[in-house]
């Protein structure tokens, strides 16, 4: 991993899990840095199992939603499972404002979006 | 356009009581001048009372204006041309004015990004949520400065 990482990355079961270093998710410059090493983790694993937790997260930005958009045609092209969860009730209201809610698969917690992995 | 943003009462006793906190900056594309000006917005909105949710919706608003100057407004232009920025805070609203240097848009021919055959596509997002979030925004005949207002909401 390099070491200018804006991620924490930790690999159990079969399950990638990531946290944000950032609290705000706004930059276009970090944000595409986050989705390249994300699409890296996806191209590393045959059917990816990803979750990403929002736990740290204050504020991010519609670049950032276009991003996550990206990583779940990725992982779904490969047949994989991508889970969002930790998301604060203020960012929460940018899913549902956008209707992203629909799209992703969100969850309250970390445990929960394990759970649910099929 | 009017609608009913989403945030908790502001502080009635806000600790500014003069004529508006204006501010007016060219910025760059940078991250350090950006975030110089949103200080400066924060600071000023700090002084007027706003609550942490009003401080959420204008710094998504100031955000998402600034990514749609740079990235759209200027796409063909050299990448150190610069953009306007103002702002006039008072304890009862907040106006934010972008203006970039481009040919301008189109607001209304954004296409809907929450209709279900859109939902998939990466981009588009910006502009909806600087309307769900702020109280009125409106474009220059130009479509190249944006004009958006956030009120505050009175507490109880």
């Amino acid at each position: 991993m390099p070491s200018d990482s804006r991620l924490r990355i930790r690999k159990q079961d079969s399950v990638v899990q990531i946290e944000f270093i950032d609290r705000n998710i706004l930059d276009e410059g970090n944000i595409q840095m986050i989705s390249e090493e994300i699409s890296r983790l996806i191209d590393a694993e045959t059917t990816p199992k990803l979750l990403i937790s929002f736990a740290n997260v204050d504020h991010l930005s519609s670049a950032a939603l276009g991003a996550l958009i990206t990583i779940n045609n990725k992982i779904r092209q490969k047949n994989g499972q991508l889970r969002l969860a930790g998301i604060d009730p203020q960012i929460y209201e940018v899913f549902v404002i956008t209707r992203l809610n629909k799209l992703f698969q969100i969850h309250e917690s970390v445990d929960d979006a394990i759970k649910s992995f099929g | 356009m009017t609608n009913q943003p989403r945030h908790s009462p502001d502080a009635s006793h806000a600790g500014h009581s003069g004529g508006p906190i204006r501010h007016s900056a060219v910025v760059h594309h940078d991250r350090g001048e950006v975030e110089a000006v949103q200080d400066a917005l924060e600071a000023a909105m700090a002084a007027c009372g706003y609550s942490k949710a009003s401080l959420f919706a204008v710094r998504l608003s100031f955000q998402e204006g600034i990514a749609n100057a740079f990235n759209h407004g200027h796409k063909h232009l050299p990448p150190h041309t610069p953009a306007k920025v103002e702002f006039a805070v008072t304890p009862a609203e907040v106006l934010i004015a972008i203006e970039d240097q481009g040919p301008g848009f189109k607001p209304d021919a954004v296409a809907d990004c929450t209709l279900d055959e859109n939902l998939e596509v990466p981009r588009g997002r910006g502009v909806m949520l600087i309307r769900a979030y702020m109280h009125e925004v409106r474009y220059n005949d130009n479509g190249n400065r944006v004009e958006m207002i956030f009120r505050a909401k009175p507490s109880a």
